[in-house]
């Protein structure tokens, strides 16, 4: 017995609706009283929309929605949206990052102006983010990130005063509009092999066969190229460093894991559902084989992203480049798919989506701790965190977890994600993979654990002057800390969640 | 369910110290710490195993559920305890209590924070010691880490963050290669086991289910998993020449944190040691009992050389820890009843010596605020009590008998003459003894110059007798080890019981 056997089938897209209806709200409050500088309300309408939709994904998961218990994959308009337990395993993942950056908000924009317009466009790019995860047609593909992404160059820019803030979204902006304009190409070339953009029906023509083998590498190529900006993969992966160092930190931290995810929640269902392998491999002759492109990304990205990591003075740089290195973990999810995996694919593409479920708390918690030090106007470099600990020792605990669960330590949830993703790399056949990661994961450590030596160790070089208690922020801070731990024991459910919803897309 | 009632309740502990102001954080980390003590000891009065836990063995306060299904292998929450973990669970919470109390004193800033850290470290440790589950142990072993990081990087000496580094790449580097070899030692056993149970996989490793894996062959594989193992427990030891980071450590942590170090995290290592390698690939440790040997007396000798070069007092006892872990690599290599069971005999009674001697070198630092040999004379004019427990314990270091130190280095040493791993055996015995000889030279030499003799001291601090909560600990520590000393068969019974089914394994028994 499922609730949507009663109810219509629309029903499904509910988290996408409720966070739509939210974003709305925010507007209107903000047209009713646009002088207001009642943060808490907008702030508190955001957090209860964005976990209102997470619940719901949430109840809907438990309950098999779109789920093989109940009847497979829910198909609506025209196959243009699906709503599966990917789609909403993802919204999980956006909801709740987006529910920590807005209560993190409440402090951090208490003195500027235009907070209606931030709330909302926060709340509407969580809701491209979902309608990313559930489209199911090329056309709703490319929309849906763009609904994604022009809030998100917005937010970028949002500190109108400050001049890395606007260079960071104009940076932003013209990467991405790049980006958009090579991955609409690659869909248009797609469209001319395939003649249609409805995913399976894009595959169950490849299947027939083509003679146009030549272009729909391209649009294959160009597409992964899309996906490549979205996740900040290399060889996209340049405007980054700027955005998220540009960028007020709560933004930061929502584009580095929810944004990030949804670019991967979008290249999972596209090239598992549109270009399966086995078809695209027999097409070709082997000549579009994108499960080596994405290996190749994969080793490129990770390392590319952990040393230039190493090297940084400033800390939120230096978290850019990790968010870098981890999409190149993501993407071990995708590298390490093979034609006669069966099983094996679910595995490693459903541990690929937990490691994004756990880092979506570890790497929001330490770009919201980010914010806080900004809040306290300490300065962004590793020598601006000297003595933090002294000052303000839960958040510095909190930022410790998050250190320590991003390079993969025990006992914190960063520990086993990375563990069953490369455990599965390996039950695929792919060791050097999950080689390469396992190095990188390890270097990784370097660069964590400075953070943790400036602010436990360290002694400050000037006297460290802590004015505020930022409630928002710190309950933020300390719900993504007590997530972090708590995946470490409660990591069961997520992975089986991860590896069933996976499984369903082969 | 008692096993994990202790753990929970030293987190707890370990909570409510954080919150506490720094004033009452001591006593009150004190009072809580002797929860887990009264719960190991009733462990230890309710004991009821027989046999090696791994090797099918009836074990004490077993419990056994699934966690988590990860690919093919599930992980289980498995804890017990048998001959070799309870005496090391014993020793862990009395030393630790011990140590709080004699933090009292040196530590004076975030005493909160000080004396949470030592219950976390605490609870991990447990959870090392009575984890028999591959993933839980490791975690456990992981988590041990970062409260010991913190511990010598915030309340060290002036080098602290250069010890704390350290200690942390050294360990982690060592946890890492470990971990890999370990894990495919695992692959290498294929379908033969579902989970990452200890038992599971010692059980299927001797009954030769040991396949290929990543192109090596079963005898390569055992071979290279042994290494990579040996390598990673070896570094935690620590066994020469991966012993440097051992110096800087206990020099820069402050006295308590010096005393855990020493007393128990040292024995994570040949805990690990005598777990993995010795229990699980018998076989290829006797084939590289020839390296072990030679590493083994190198430790004993080069530590107890090191030792008798040095000018700080501290120094003097880090050093010669390294050459008492020489000790214990020898007995687990001998392969003889007395040889492991005096082996891990040693790991508790090198706990207790080690933990009074760093403790006395604390109590005489807190007073002179010195620790160099040459700075002071004639100490025990004015700390009589004191230096009568530095003495007595000084001995127990030495071997003297009726003292746990003698009963432990006696049945290594008659289990390494009996050995018959390899021909040259009494010949690496005859010489680790001759670290004996070098242990109480530079002991003795040491008393010599700062107890005794006309009093000199060139400080500008009183120097008078210690306060009663410095002293008592060491009054504790040394009754322990005289109890030990002359009824070792307190805790050697069990751990003969768990130890002789790990060497029927060989045949050499």
């Amino acid at each position: 017995m499922t609730p949507l056997q009663t109810l219509p089938e629309w029903a499904a897209t509910a988290p996408a609706i409720v966070l739509a209806l939210t974003g709305l709200a925010l507007l209107l409050i903000d047209t009713i009283d646009p002088d207001s500088t009642n943060n808490g309300l907008l702030a508190g309408t955001a957090t209860l929309g964005a976990l209102a939709a997470g619940g719901i994904a949430g109840w809907f998961l438990i309950n098999g929605t779109g789920m093989e218990s109940t009847g497979g994959a829910i198909s609506l308009y025209g196959d243009a949206l699906v709503v599966d337990g990917m789609s909403l395993f993802f919204t999980l993942i956006f909801t709740s990052v987006a529910a920590m950056v807005t209560v993190a908000s409440y402090d951090y924009l208490a003195d500027e102006a235009h907070q209606g317009e931030f709330y909302s466009l926060v709340i509407f790019a969580t809701t491209g983010m979902t309608l990313m995860g559930m489209s199911n047609s090329l056309a709703t593909v490319f929309i849906s990130l763009e609904l994604a992404s022009l809030p998100s160059y917005a937010l970028v820019a949002f500190l109108k005063k400050d001049r890395g803030s606007i260079e960071a979204g104009l940076k932003y902006f013209l990467i991405g509009a790049l980006s958009s304009a090579v991955f609409a190409f690659g869909i248009s070339l797609v469209f001319a092999v395939t003649g249609s953009l409805v995913l399976p029906e894009v595959a169950a023509s490849l299947a027939e066969g083509t003679e146009l083998v030549g272009v729909l590498g391209l649009g294959v190529l160009m597409i992964a190229g899309g996906f490549a900006f979205k996740t900040a993969s290399v060889p996209f992966h340049f405007w980054a460093p700027e955005a998220y160092e540009g960028a007020p930190a709560p933004v930061s931290a929502f584009l580095s894991s929810a944004s990030k995810a949804a670019g991967f929640a979008v290249a999972f269902r596209v090239f598992t559902v549109a270009f399966p392998l086995e078809t695209v491999t027999a097409v070709g002759g082997g000549s579009v084989d994108w499960s080596l492109l994405f290996a190749v990304l994969a080793v490129v990205t990770m390392t590319l992203g952990n040393f230039a990591a190493a090297t940084q003075n400033n800390v939120k740089r230096m978290l850019a480049y990790s968010s870098i290195g981890h999409a190149g973990y993501a993407l071990i999810g995708l590298a390490a798919i093979t034609t006669d995996g069966g099983a094996a694919n679910g595995d490693v593409l459903g541990a690929s989506m937990a490691h994004l479920f756990v880092y979506g708390f570890m790497n929001t918690g330490a770009f919201l701790f980010i914010a806080m030090v900004e809040k306290w106007g300490l300065g962004r470099t590793f020598e601006d965190y000297n003595g933090i600990a002294s000052k303000a020792p839960i958040a510095a605990s909190a930022m410790t977890v998050f250190m320590f669960s991003l390079a993969g330590l025990p006992p914190f949830g960063g520990f086993f994600s990375k563990y069953a993703l490369f455990e599965s790399a390996i039950g695929s056949g792919f060791w050097w993979l999950a080689a390469v990661g396992a190095v990188n994961s390890a270097l990784s450590l370097f660069y964590y654990s400075r953070v943790v030596k400036a602010m436990w160790i360290e002694e400050p070089s000037k006297p460290l002057e802590i004015g505020s208690q930022p409630v928002g922020l710190y309950v933020a801070i300390i719900f993504a800390a007590v997530g972090t731990v708590l995946l470490l024991p409660g990591f069961q459910p997520v992975i089986e969640t991860a590896q069933t919803v996976a499984a369903a897309l082969f | 369910m008692i096993i994990e009632a202790l753990i929970a309740v030293t987190f707890l502990a370990a909570l409510v110290t954080f919150v506490l102001p720094n004033r009452y954080a001591g006593k009150a980390a004190f009072a809580l710490s002797l929860a887990p003590v009264v719960g190991s000891l009733y462990m230890w009065q309710q004991y009821d195993a027989s046999g090696n836990a791994l090797l099918g063995g009836n074990i004490a306060f077993e419990t056994d559920v699934a966690w988590l299904q990860l690919g093919q292998y599930d992980i289980h929450w498995m804890v017990g305890v048998d001959g070799i973990s309870m005496p090391l669970v014993v020793l862990t919470t009395i030393l630790t209590t011990l140590a709080i109390v004699s933090a009292w004193t040196p530590i004076s800033e975030r005493q909160s924070q000080f004396f949470g850290l030592m219950l976390l470290m605490e609870a991990n440790l447990l959870g090392v010691f009575t984890a028999l589950d591959f993933f839980v142990w490791f975690i456990f072993w992981e988590a041990v880490l970062l409260p010991m990081y913190f511990l010598i990087g915030v309340w060290g000496g002036p080098r602290r963050k250069y010890a704390a580094i350290k200690f942390f790449v050294y360990t982690n580097i060592a946890s890492l290669v470990m971990f890999i070899g370990f894990i495919s030692l695992v692959f290498g056993l294929g379908d033969s086991i579902s989970s990452f149970r200890l038992p599971e996989i010692a059980q299927a490793l001797q009954a030769g289910q040991l396949g290929s894996f990543a192109g090596l062959s079963a005898g390569a594989l055992a071979s290279v998993a042994f290494v990579a193992m040996f390598f990673g427990f070896a570094v935690k030891v620590p066994v020469a020449p991966l012993h440097t980071w051992l110096p800087d450590a206990h020099v820069e942590a402050p006295t308590p944190v010096s005393v855990m170090l020493a007393g128990v995290l040292l024995k994570m290592g040949t805990y690990a040691l005598l777990r993995f390698n010795f229990t699980m690939l018998p076989e290829t440790a006797r084939a590289f009992a020839l390296p072990i040997a030679l590493l083994a007396v190198a430790s004993v000798i080069y530590g107890a050389l090191l030792a008798l070069a040095q000018q700080d007092l501290k120094r003097i006892v880090a050093y010669s820890s390294v050459s008492s872990m020489g000790y214990v690599i020898l007995g687990l290599i001998a392969y003889t009843t007395y040889g492991v069971g005096g082996a891990t005999f040693q790991m508790v009674a090198h706990g207790l010596i080690s933990g009074l001697m760093f403790m006395a070198v604390g109590v005489i630092y807190n007073t002179t605020h010195t620790r160099m040999v040459s700075d002071m004379s004639g100490i025990a004019d004015r700390m009589p009590v004191t230096a009568g427990i530095f003495v007595a314990g000084a001995f127990g270091y030495m071997g003297l008998p009726l003292m746990a130190g003698f009963a432990a280095e006696f049945f290594i040493f008659k289990g390494a003459f009996e050995s018959t791993v390899m021909e040259a055996m009494p010949l690496f015995t005859g010489a680790a003894m001759f670290g004996i000889v070098i242990v109480a030279g530079y002991l003795l030499f040491a008393m010599q110059r700062t107890l005794f003799g006309p009093f000199r001291f060139d400080g500008d601090y009183d120097i008078t007798e210690a306060p009663f909560h410095d002293v008592a600990p060491l009054a504790v520590l040394l009754l322990l080890t005289i109890v030990l000393g002359v009824s070792p068969d307190i805790f050697f019974t069990m751990i003969q019981d768990a130890v002789n089914p790990i060497l029927e394994l060989g045949g050499a028994f």
